[in-house]
């Protein structure tokens, strides 16, 4: 292929990661970008060029050694759900941006610790940074036939000018915010692709070669079977190389942890702590997919590639052979993905750790503290951003003078062997109180020194004398200090042994250090909160133990210059809601303290933060016994604080609830004292009636027609009285539900001749005729006697109103889905229009205080309404009726 | 001089004995059942007494007494409320209206024609 089109290629595949990274970003809230599978993709930023050629490379000359370095992580996984989660929360509670952040907040800010992590973490990645230089270099060389692997000069170099376009990149993406714990969505949406589009593109190859090129497994294998060294390539060795194993898986364990790219995907860009359920098999699953194919990939490799060429790169020159253009090219793309992700990840983990830890609190923090915010956040940005550039080009000068004898594998090995220098510290500072910063530091720099000593030594001695014996004799010719068999044990592989030894003189240097002598308050406090988190979540600030004077003012300032005002005014707002604290307030306290700190250190470090915060305030020295105690204290307060509060929220709550029912306690007794009202008013009529009439009785001159007419109209009353006191008790037991109806399942027919029979005998009297249409066998779920009174009541009450001799009540059945609607109708007045809506209303006296209700319906239509509702039904006046009346109510369907 | 009374009440029964009585002590009764109608007779009988029933169907007591008082013809005449509604606030209520006086329900025949013939003496 045309180098060309190589590069016309390369340049369009950025320019839609620029455009991704860009849609992702501006969507920053959608679902797509912030979801568990962008996380996972994420993490499989694990998956380098190392992984994409190296293991091949490897395989096809020491067999199933590649494996290791993902059980490591594969093993790592299911530990995540305890102690990621663990980390997660503590960087996001004290917004912790890089490891070097993690580290030296965990031993009290400690600013000489976060710039040694940061030079080991730069020791480790850079080279492997030019490690993914050489690939692409080399890799681009393959595929465009161009046979030098390095050109002559730098700027014909294409891999130059990648390298400038991916720290661009960066730049761009990773610097959008100056808090640099703030996720970065654009990015990772890239990774998250470049994960699936590597992993896609290497099964593509791995299935050409075993399906197209061979046929299947097996024939790969039998064919393998028949090279030279296959025995020693498909086999585990002997139980030396089982240490080498152990050593590798517990290698790449750590590197799943430590490596600043690992560190920044899974711990800094994590939204949501639940992602890590997926994480957990999905990750594993992953890598898993990865690596089926790698060994078949190296067995096809030997057995049709001449053994001069680079093994690493099987995977390309095997479509290359057999003239597949268009597969190399995946291939290509695929390995240019693995690189593009892990240096873009890794140089954005980097120069956050170079600027947050090393340039800031160590040369701008003075610059910083006299600019004004735009300025700031505009400086903070810069240095990333020129942090991100040197780190590119000096991992490409790297490159272009160090790398060209080492293979990807031991690049790669290193790099974890020297990131693991930061284990010690890291994990035991999780669980181990005890654990110091100077003990830390110690422990780095020991575990540093062997590991330059065992790994470097011998490859610097074979470089600048190449006659000495360092290397073979041993240093001043003793021979149990030779570097790769440090001590006699010369089993091991020169990255194992360096682990091993490094590994052994760090955690002593460490765990000795740290029993020799106490740290100081400061740390204890912070090891404290790291290693007790949990108890800690809910203090958040007040976890933080500082005793001496600072002003709110000075703080405000402080604040002001790296937020500005609006951000600085309602965090320091939310925080004073939050502490309940009056703005008034002049004198600043350990939370404001903490809480300040906090937001600093998103910008510019956790060392800088302190740095700053203790530039504006005197800070007294406490005694260690002192914080412990306080520490306790305030968890215990905190305890009663969460009580108090509980119970407060439970008072308000039933506060809330009680002032509820006082409210339905007051209309109900209002609605009681209208009813009682009513109920004295409609008494009151017939007794008016009858004592008027039995006064009158006592005149002996009436006539005795007049007197009849009198006595029967106190009978009447009477019977009156005895009605409404009947009709009221009834009401009162049905609207206090005290009433059990006996709800059965019935013949709605069969009920509706019952009433209809009850009131015949007077129909016939008036000569109305009663018609009911017995349409359909329906059977409702009712309370037959209720419903009987019901109908009773309706139909009395059309008799009432319809003329003698001319009346017609009809009653109709109506089946509807889960009802039934009945009906009684009649030929007499009518309802007046204005009545419709209140002719069942109890207390309609009382609402239109002076005016009454309609002349006859009393309390009837209320208590059939209250029969009605009683059974889920309904009953209305139906308005559309022009002459008479037609009153309907529902019962509920047998089902 | 004849003296003209009118009843108004929607209630047949109570009407009937208040007629009774009144014809006996020869007063001349006009019946009214509710307040539209009540304002129709007053109009043309101009009774010297009103007896008003507070509750009654379209037109109640008050807005009856309110017509009444605006009506110049029936300066002279004195309403007395016959109601029900016997707590002291109605009671005020009516008599701040510009009732000549309250009677609540149930009440004595014979004292309500007494206060009466006091009242117009």
């Amino acid at each position: 292929m045309s180098n060309y089109a190589l590069i016309l290629i390369i340049v369009l595949y950025l320019a839609f990661l620029f455009f991704l990274a860009y849609w992702a970003e501006r969507k920053h809230r959608g679902k797509l970008v912030n979801n568990p599978y962008i996380y996972v993709l994420s993490l499989a930023v694990y998956c380098t060029a190392w992984t994409y050629y190296g293991s091949v490379g490897i395989a096809s000359q020491s067999g199933v050694n590649f494996l290791a370095i993902y059980l490591g992580p594969v093993i790592a996984m299911p530990l995540w759900i305890v102690l990621m989660r663990k980390i997660i929360r503590i960087s996001k509670q004290h917004k912790i941006s890089s490891i070097a952040d993690f580290i030296s907040m965990r031993y009290g800010n400690n600013r000489p610790l976060g710039a040694l992590v940061t030079v080991t973490c730069l020791l480790a990645i850079i080279p492997y940074i030019s490690l993914q230089l050489k690939a692409v270099s080399e890799t681009f060389a393959l595929v465009s036939n161009n046979t030098s692997y390095v050109s002559a000069s730098i700027f014909e170099d294409s891999t130059f000018y990648i390298a400038l376009l991916i720290a661009i990149f960066v730049a761009f993406f990773g610097t959008q915010s100056t808090d640099a714990s703030l996720g970065k969505r654009g990015i990772m949406a890239t990774v998250a692709l470049e994960s699936i589009l590597k992993l896609v593109f290497f099964l593509a190859i791995g299935i050409f070669v075993v399906y197209f090129m061979f046929d299947g497994t097996t024939d790969v294998y039998q064919k393998a079977s028949l090279t030279e060294n296959f025995k020693e390539l498909s086999s585990f060795g002997g139980l030396e190389n089982g240490f080498n194993w152990m050593f590798t898986i517990l290698l790449s364990f750590f590197a799943i942890f430590l490596l600043p790219r690992q560190f920044h995907v899974a711990v800094v860009e994590n939204q949501n702590i639940n992602h890590l359920k997926k994480a957990i098999w999905l990750f594993p699953l992953y890598l898993l997919v990865f690596n089926v194919f790698v060994i078949f990939i190296a067995w096809a490799g030997n057995i049709k590639l001449p053994n001069t060429l680079n093994h690493d790169y099987y995977s390309l020159l095997l479509p290359i052979q057999e003239g597949n253009t268009f597969l190399t090219l995946l291939v290509f793309i695929g390995g240019f993905s693995a690189v593009i992700s892990m240096i873009v990840v890794s140089t954005l983990a980097l120069s956050t750790m170079v600027s947050n830890n090393v340039i800031i609190p160590y040369g701008f923090i003075k610059k910083l503290v006299e600019g004004n915010p735009e300025e700031n956040a505009k400086n903070i940005k810069n240095i990333r951003r020129i942090a991100i550039f040197i780190l590119i080009i000096v991992a490409y000068f790297f490159y272009v003078l160090f790398s060209n004898q080492l293979s990807l594998f031991s690049i790669g090995l290193i790099s974890f062997v020297i990131i693991a220098q930061l284990a010690p510290s890291f994990f035991l500072g999780l669980f181990w109180r005890r654990g110091t910063a100077k003990a830390a530091k110690v422990g780095m720099i020991v575990g540093l020194l062997v590991v330059i000593y065992t790994l470097f030594l011998p490859i610097i001695a074979d470089v600048v004398t190449p006659e000495s014996q360092i290397a073979d004799k041993g240093l001043f010719g003793y021979w149990w200090l030779r570097p790769s068999q440090l001590f006699g044990l010369d089993y091991l592989t020169p990255e194992s042994n360096a682990f091993l030894w490094s590994m052994s003189f760090n955690t002593m240097a460490f765990v000795g250090f740290s029993l020799m002598a106490k740290g100081n308050y400061r740390e204890r406090n912070y090891a404290e909160m790291f290693v007790n988190n949990e108890n800690y979540e809910n203090l958040q600030e007040g976890a933080f133990i500082w005793k001496g004077e600072a002003y709110v003012a000075d703080i405000r300032r402080l604040l002001n210059r790296f937020l500005g005002e609006t951000r600085t005014k309602r965090a320091l707002t939310l925080f004073n809601r939050k502490y309940n604290i009056s703005e008034q307030e002049e004198k600043a306290d350990a939370r404001l303290i903490n809480f300040s700190e906090k937001l600093l250190t998103g910008s510019i470090g956790s060392a800088s933060a302190k740095i700053l915060l203790a530039s504006v305030s005197k800070e007294k020295p406490i005694s260690l016994v002192e914080v412990l105690n306080i520490l306790e204290e305030n968890k215990e307060t905190k305890a009663t604080n969460k009580l108090l509060v509980e119970k407060s929220e439970e008072l308000s709550q039933m506060t809330s609830k009680l002032q509820l029912a006082n409210y339905e306690l007051l209309f109900q007794d209002k609605q009681k004292d209208e009813f009682l009202d009513t109920v004295a008013h409609e008494l009151k009529t017939p007794i008016t009636s009858i004592k008027a009439a039995s006064e009158i009785l006592e005149d002996d001159a009436m006539p005795s027609e007049l007197r009849q007419q009198f006595l029967k109209n106190i009978s009447k009353d009477t019977d009156r009285l005895a009605k409404l006191i009947h009709d009221i008790l009834d009401l009162e037991k049905l609207s206090s539900d005290r009433t059990e109806l006996k709800i059965r399942s019935g013949k709605i027919n069969r009920t509706i001749k019952k009433a209809i029979n009850g009131i015949e005998r007077i129909a016939e009297q008036q000569k109305v005729h009663v018609i009911f249409e017995e349409s359909e066998y329906l059977e409702g779920m009712y309370d037959e006697d209720r419903i009987l009174q019901v109908l009773t009541n309706l139909l009395s009450n059309s008799l009432k109103f319809t003329k003698k001799e001319k009346g017609i009540i009809k009653v109709l059945l109506e089946e509807k889905e889960e009802e039934i609607a009945i009906a009684v109708e009649d030929n007499g007045r009518g309802i007046p229009e204005e009545d419709h809506n209140y002719i069942f209303e109890k207390f309609y006296q009382s609402k239109n205080q002076n005016t009454k209700k309609p002349q006859g319906s009393g309390f009837g239509l209320a208590i059939c309404k209250q029969i009605v509702e009683s059974h889920n039904g309904s009953i209305w006046a139906d308005k559309t009726v022009k002459h008479g009346a037609r009153l309907v109510f529902t019962i509920p369907k047998t089902i | 001089m004849s003296r003209k009374i009118l009843i108004v009440d929607d209630e047949p029964n109570i009407v009937m004995s208040l007629e009774y009585a009144f014809k006996k002590k020869d007063f001349e009764v006009f019946i009214a059942r509710d307040g539209t109608e009540a304002l129709e007779i007053a109009g043309k009988e101009l009774p010297n007494i009103v007896l008003l029933d507070i509750m009654m169907p379209k037109m109640d007591g008050y807005e009856t007494l309110k017509q009444i008082r605006n009506n110049k013809d029936l300066n002279g005449t004195k309403v007395v409320f016959l109601s029900a509604k016997s707590k002291l606030a109605d009671v005020e209520k009516g008599l701040k209206l510009g009732a000549d006086s309250y009677v609540t329900k149930p009440f004595s025949v014979k004292k309500v024609i007494a206060d009466i013939e006091e009242m117009i003496a």
